[in-house]
């Protein structure tokens, strides 16, 4: 069995290496993005304000304070008050307000947009009583870059997991060589087992390089583990390989695969956080991201990287991805087909 | 000598269509069986439900007495009429990822030199040339030192020198004692290396056994072929018209005595044609329709 499973997972592996266009992609393109977006983001802040309200509940109520009337500032929730002091450390808000006894708002003395905020908070306060006490923490901010760089991860690992397997399968499927190993003795779920081999060990390595090049060439943050985030890298791909072969598993028409992964990939490159935060829009739609693995993949690798997140803290995230993993391969190998017949 | 594989009543039905009814037959170990028949007869079909890649609406399928299964698929070498390789692999890579599929192993630096890829062992399999391909997929399917070997269209699209060749690795096959299952509409191909036939139309077998003992029993005496224009003049003499291939065949047990009796009716001879029945007459005979149709 592990002779037929290493048969495929070399010739698969020796396919995609010796495909050098393909390689080259797999490789410039996150480092072109990151490339890209360093020289527009790089160097400074979002140009809008933000300020998180310490609250429970989902929306918040404009008449609590004249200040959340103050246009051109986005107010969002923050229901865990550690975790808005560590994006008043990062710099990701300007401003954490409470309005519960005692009204008190921190800010980092470092942020020069939360000096701003701070001063418009304190006028429209001075006019309501002045109410509010301060507190500072302090911390380096958080580049967009840095934010967004397990973003172009994911998405790079999400593109190369479900088309370079998803679509690779049903071309198979397409031009007969499935039909060809289905007339061997080699099993469907060693098949199955070869193709996550080989893609894992592919896009780890180029998810390692990518990473590697850009957190030294960057300097972005890393204040969890190094072997976490690859332990999450390991879960995420087998989870997004599953995933594509599942799509793949009976689809006999290139077209109809590239639509449904395209169907797949959309939303989650919109919804997972690849490119922006989903914390200022609604319930719903945070609630939504939750059923596309990548969600999972990159809210545990930024919980790692950016707030020392052990594998217990992201222990949820991982238990979701094994879940669906599972999930993916048994549906995947249960209505596998080798060929169009 | 043991039967090697036998089917069974197969049936394949697909919507509107039946494209194998009720087909049986037994092959019997060292020999080559071949199944002719004109695209669309139903024999790439059949044969494979035999190698177990298309599932047949009813029927069984047995390899040496017992229900195909696992053994079949280790011992059986198989090359399709169309099979796609992984792009990028060479000519050896390619051999050695089917062999390692397999508990049985050939050598491969035998299966090179057996089908004259030596040469080409480390060429990128998208590189060959349609006869060195061909050959390349009959190496794959010799990766697992297989007793039982299907061979599915294996000349189509190849010249006549590159058939030849091929010819020549099927009959060194053959003489290691192997079961060849060969799937052809070349005629000449199955009098040549074939010791049985059995010839399909519109699903079904319709005649079967070794390819001379058909001809014998068919036809006592040589064909005469005159252009079809002479029709007109063979009254009294039996003959067949085939409109399409401007021919009229007439045969003959005596073709001197043919011979004068065409002469006193006025018909030209100039452009006759005396031969031997070949298996493509006896399709014709049978079916009413070219092979090659």
């Amino acid at each position: 069995m592990f002779r037929r499973i290493y048969a495929v997972f070399k010739a698969r592996n020796l396919e995609f290496l010796r495909d050098r266009a393909t390689l080259a992609w797999n490789i410039v393109l996150p480092l072109a993005l990151m490339a890209g977006l360093s020289l527009a983001f790089g160097g400074g802040d979002r140009t809008e304000y933000t300020i998180g309200v310490l609250t429970d509940a989902a929306e918040l109520d404009a008449a609590a304070h004249p200040f959340l009337e103050t246009r051109y500032i986005d107010f969002v929730p923050v229901s865990d008050i550690e975790q808005g002091y560590r994006k008043i450390a990062r710099h990701q808000l300007d401003l954490l307000l409470r309005f519960d006894a005692p009204p008190t708002y921190w800010v980092n003395p470092d942020s020069a947009k939360g000096y701003f905020a701070e001063r418009a908070l304190l006028q429209a306060d001075a006019a309501a009583g002045g109410r509010f006490t301060k507190a500072e923490i302090e911390g380096q901010p958080l580049r967009y870059v840095d934010w967004v760089l397990p973003g172009i991860l994911g998405m790079n690992m999400m593109f190369s997991c479900l088309f370079g397997v998803g679509y690779v399968v049903v071309r198979y499927r397409k031009n007969g060589f499935l039909k060809r190993l289905q007339a061997t003795p080699l099993k469907p779920m060693e098949f199955i087992i070869a193709q996550i081999g080989s893609r894992m060990t592919l896009v780890l390595s180029i998810t390692t390089l990518v990473y590697v090049g850009t957190h030294l060439i960057l300097g972005t943050p890393m204040e969890g583990h190094y072997f976490d985030l690859f332990v999450v890298a390991v879960l995420g791909t087998i989870t997004l390989v599953a995933l594509g072969l599942m799509i793949a598993a009976r689809v006999t028409s290139e077209e109809l695969a590239g639509g449904l992964l395209n169907m797949i990939n959309w939303p989650m490159m919109l919804l997972s956080g690849v490119w922006f935060s989903l914390e200022g829009a609604g319930t719903a739609v945070q609630q939504a991201a939750k059923i596309f693995p990548l969600t999972h993949i990159l809210d545990a690798w930024r919980s790692i990287m950016f707030d020392g997140a052990s594998l217990v803290d992201v222990g949820s995230h991982l238990v979701t991805l094994v879940a669906m993993a599972v999930v993916f391969l048994l549906l995947g190998a249960r209505v596998f087909r080798w060929n169009q017949d | 000598m043991p039967i090697a594989l036998e089917a069974r009543h197969l049936v394949k039905q697909y919507p509107g269509v039946t494209a194998v009814n009720d087909v049986s037959f037994a092959v019997a170990e060292g020999v080559c069986f071949g199944l002719l028949g004109p695209n669309g007869a139903g024999k790439t079909t059949t044969v494979e439900i035999i190698e177990g890649v298309t599932k047949p609406t009813s029927g069984e399928v047995r390899y040496y007495g017992e229900p195909a299964g696992d053994r079949f698929r280790e011992e059986a070498g198989i090359q399709f009429q169309n099979t796609a390789l992984q792009d990028y692999l060479t000519v050896r890579e390619t051999l050695e990822m089917f062999r390692d599929l397999y508990d049985r192993q050939a050598d491969i630096d035998e299966i090179l030199e057996a089908c004259s890829l030596t040469e080409l062992a480390d060429r990128d399999n998208r590189k060959l040339s349609g006869g060195q391909r061909q050959r390349l997929l009959l190496g794959v399917a010799l990766v697992n030192r297989p007793r039982l070997i299907f061979l599915d269209e294996p000349t189509t699209g190849l010249d006549p020198q590159a058939r030849r060749n091929f010819w020549e690795l099927v009959q060194g096959i053959l003489a290691s004692g192997a079961t060849v299952i060969l799937t052809t509409h070349y005629m000449d191909e199955a009098h040549v290396l074939c010791d049985e036939i059995a010839i399909m139309d519109a699903g079904r077998i319709i005649t079967q056994g070794p390819p001379d003992m058909l001809l014998e029993e068919r036809y006592e005496g040589l064909i005469i072929e005159l252009p079809a224009e002479t029709a007109g003049g063979l009254d009294g003499i039996e003959h067949r018209v085939y409109d399409k291939l401007g021919i009229v065949e007439i045969v003959s047990r005596d073709v001197t005595a043919s011979l004068r009796e065409l002469d006193a009716k006025g018909v030209t001879l100039d452009r006759i044609k005396i031969r031997q029945a070949n298996l493509e007459d006896l399709f014709l005979d049978l079916t009413g329709h070219s092979l090659r149709a």
